[in-house]
């Protein structure tokens, strides 16, 4: 199987032209930059707010929840047939799948900033705008971001699934192989969908680690707070950590997580 | 699409059938590998809690795996274990994988949480590791570990559909379906039934949870 993997993927036809991988990898980073991007534009705003007022936090957790069963070949099976077999259907699909990871993350992020950092900032005379922007973002940021990797990984999947209905991208490779009953097509199309979504997650990490403040990645070991909330060490943010407090028993119950 | 065109869908006594038949193998392959990827997880994750090194290596691989894209690993596994390549063991073997792969961090940080000095008494009264594990710690860790569970099975759930992709069964075959004669009852009701789906076990498995800990109930401030 390796042999003829490894032979189709050195083949010179497949690297050129509307179906050559160069081609096909350039679409499906396009789709997820865009979704991931839209998706980032409606969500953050909406759940900073929320985990800053502490309003509507349970209907959200709710919310994605429900969200996270949806099947994703379901949702874009559906929307292609209702906003009119076009590829905006499609990527209006994998935006909506991108919000609800990029939402729990950022609300929950902001939510779980240590109280007392809080009140201080409001002891300092910090108004809330200051208070959002200066304390709870930075602090916030290892989930914000988490949830944004989440978001993203969720369109890399999503983006292989709708090549069912037309889309372009490397899904292509693995469901006109299966068509064709052409495995090592398949299988090539299978191993570059991995590739780059553990690309991604890597350069997303490596992201992360940037832009986390410095004073978080040292802060926890001991001098201020012992009893803070329990934040999630910074590589551990995806997973269930992404609960609000890994040690929490049932709530979110790791909303917005979800396996694409 | 209207309401008459979703009434005369689930009107048909054919429709019907198959919507139960597709259900059942829904059922089937979202939940059997949950229960094979938490028989996984749980050695997986006592090897991983006690040896640093194994957890390095757990949570890197596990990390890594739930990386990887459903429609993916589903078309890998036949390369791998020498499937047929439209085969619905595909789906049952990577979900399994999935569930295994997130909960064995629950393991953990369920068995992290064991308070210390609940293990010594059990320790100190004579229990032996394997026992001890068995009948004290893991009972402790059932509320961690069914937080993990409930994400787990929620994305199975969803996840089974790809396989209609694939060519197995499960309601992912009403989307294809719908979409192949260009008909939207069967997706709609394709969704709210995996919806539906999902609710009930989550509801289930609560209430599987209060019934294992019952010391819960009497203390609301947790199983200390």
């Amino acid at each position: 199987m390796i042999p003829q993997l490894i032979e189709w993927l050195t083949d010179p036809a497949h690297w050129r032209g509307p179906d050559g991988i160069p081609k096909r990898l350039l679409e499906h980073l396009y789709y997820c930059l865009v979704a991931a991007g839209f998706a980032t534009l409606v969500a953050l705003p909406v759940g900073l707010f929320i985990g800053h007022t502490g309003r509507g936090g349970t209907l959200l957790v709710g919310a994605g929840n429900a969200l996270r069963a949806l099947p994703t070949l379901g949702l874009v099976t559906f929307l292609y047939l209702v906003v009119g077999g076009t590829q905006t259907a499609t990527l209006i699909g994998l935006v909506v799948l991108a919000v609800p990871p990029i939402l729990a993350g950022a609300y929950s992020g902001v939510q779980q900033v240590d109280r007392r950092v809080v009140d201080a900032a409001v002891g300092v005379g910090m108004t809330r705008w200051q208070r959002l922007w200066q304390v709870e973002v930075p602090n916030a940021m290892p989930l914000i971001l988490g949830g944004i990797r989440n978001a993203v990984l969720q369109v890399v999947a999503t983006a292989a699934v709708a090549a069912y209905v037309g889309l372009g991208g490397l899904g292509r490779y693995v469901l006109d192989g299966i068509r064709a009953v052409d495995y090592p097509k398949v299988l090539a199309g299978a191993l570059l969908v991995a590739l780059l979504a553990i690309l991604l997650d890597v350069v997303l990490s490596g992201v992360q680690w940037l832009v986390v403040p410095a004073g978080l990645r040292t802060a926890g070991v001991g001098d201020v707070g012992r009893r803070r909330p329990r934040r999630p060490a910074r590589r551990e943010v995806r997973g269930e950590t992404t609960d609000t407090g890994g040690g929490r028993v049932d709530g979110g119950a790791g909303h917005g997580l979800r396996k694409r | 699409m209207t309401l008459d065109e979703l009434g005369r869908y689930l009107g048909s006594p054919s429709n019907r059938e198959q919507l139960a038949e597709q259900f059942g193998q829904h059922v089937y392959l979202s939940l059997v590998p949950l229960l094979l990827g938490l028989l996984v997880a749980v050695p997986l994750g006592w090897g991983a809690q006690r040896l640093p090194s194994v957890r390095a290596v757990v949570f890197g691989g596990a990390s890594v795996l739930y990386t990887v894209p459903s429609l993916a690993l589903f078309v890998v596994i036949p390369g791998i274990i020498g499937t047929r390549t439209l085969d619905s063991i595909n789906v049952v073997v990577a979900l399994t994988l999935y569930t295994a792969a997130l909960l064995v961090r629950s393991v953990v940080g369920a068995l992290d949480a064991v308070p210390g000095p609940v293990t010594a008494a059990a320790t100190a009264m004579g229990y032996r590791p394997l026992r001890r594990f068995l009948t004290v710690e893991l009972p402790l860790a059932v509320p961690v570990l069914t937080a993990g569970v409930r994400v787990a099975s929620v994305s199975n759930i969803s996840l089974v559909s790809v396989g209609a992709l694939i060519g197995t069964g499960g309601l992912g075959v009403l989307f294809t379906e719908g979409f192949r004669t260009r008909y939207l009852a069967p997706i709609l009701v394709g969704i709210v039934l995996t919806l539906l789906l999902a609710l009930v076990v989550d509801r289930a498995l609560v209430l599987a949870r209060n019934r294992l800990t019952p010391w819960t109930r009497s203390t609301p401030g947790g199983a200390r």
